[in-house]
């Protein structure tokens, strides 16, 4: 087991300074939500893993919170960079076209 | 220790490394893919089958309900958001201009042309926008 333990933490390491390099190095802030999106995950994978390892149940309920906020966090940064989107559109035509249109509504 | 547990504990075993082999390819492939869409392929590797991979090997080490049961909410809690979220980033990554439209075959989305119009182009067009 001891074995098993060093192999999945190196793995498990491996993929989460990979991770943190995309991060890092990411041309746009998109490249950035996929690479959290990840490192989130690798998080998630990583304490199940201390937990089955040492037969330790009191870090699944953190488990659960890490899932609900790699969501979270990428489909609200999401949104924001579509909304930066749609409000740019709406500079571009600010002649007539955007003064009637619902705000928000062009999607 | 008798001989079903040792199985099991194999079992458990090699569902961990497997995960954890799958988050190790999500990094590489951030780290060596060229754009979004791509990137994202590689990174969402672990969190449908690594997850419940190691949520199985979890599951299987652990002894009592509690703890399946919170194991089986975070895997099914993947299973629905992964394509919600990944869906969301795709969508505004191409709105966004950040695909590398060279390298891709069909594109079913691009009724427009590929770049804008002077007098439509605004100040957060990204630096790397084709």
């Amino acid at each position: 087991m001891t074995v098993v333990a060093a192999l999945a933490y190196a793995l498990l390491g491996g993929g989460a300074l990979l991770a943190l390099v995309r991060l890092a190095l990411g041309p746009s802030l998109l490249d950035r939500v996929v690479a959290t999106d990840t490192l989130l995950v690798v998080i998630a994978c990583g304490l199940a893993v201390y937990a089955a390892l040492e037969r330790n149940p009191t870090v699944v309920p953190v488990l659960v919170v890490v899932s609900l906020l790699a969501f979270v966090g990428s489909v609200s940064i999401a949104r924001y960079v579509g909304g930066m989107l749609l409000r740019s559109e709406d500079d571009t035509q600010a002649g007539g076209t955007a003064a009637d249109r619902r705000p928000g509504g062009a999607r | 220790m008798n001989d079903l547990d040792s199985v099991a504990d194999v079992l458990a075993a090699g569902c961990l490394l497997v995960g954890a082999l799958l988050c190790l390819t999500a990094g590489l492939g951030l780290v060596r893919f060229p754009d979004v869409l791509s990137r994202m392929h590689a990174g969402t590797k672990p969190q449908v089958l690594g997850v419940l991979l190691v949520m199985t090997g979890a599951a299987i080490r652990l002894h009592g309900w509690s703890a399946t049961w919170m194991l089986l909410l975070v895997g099914a809690f993947q299973l629905v958001t992964a394509p919600v979220s990944a869906h969301m980033v795709s969508r505004i990554a191409h709105r966004r201009r950040h695909v590398r439209r060279d390298l891709l075959l069909v594109d079913e989305l691009g009724g427009e042309p590929l770049t804008p119009p002077p007098d439509r182009l605004s100040g957060d067009q990204p630096a790397d926008a084709h």
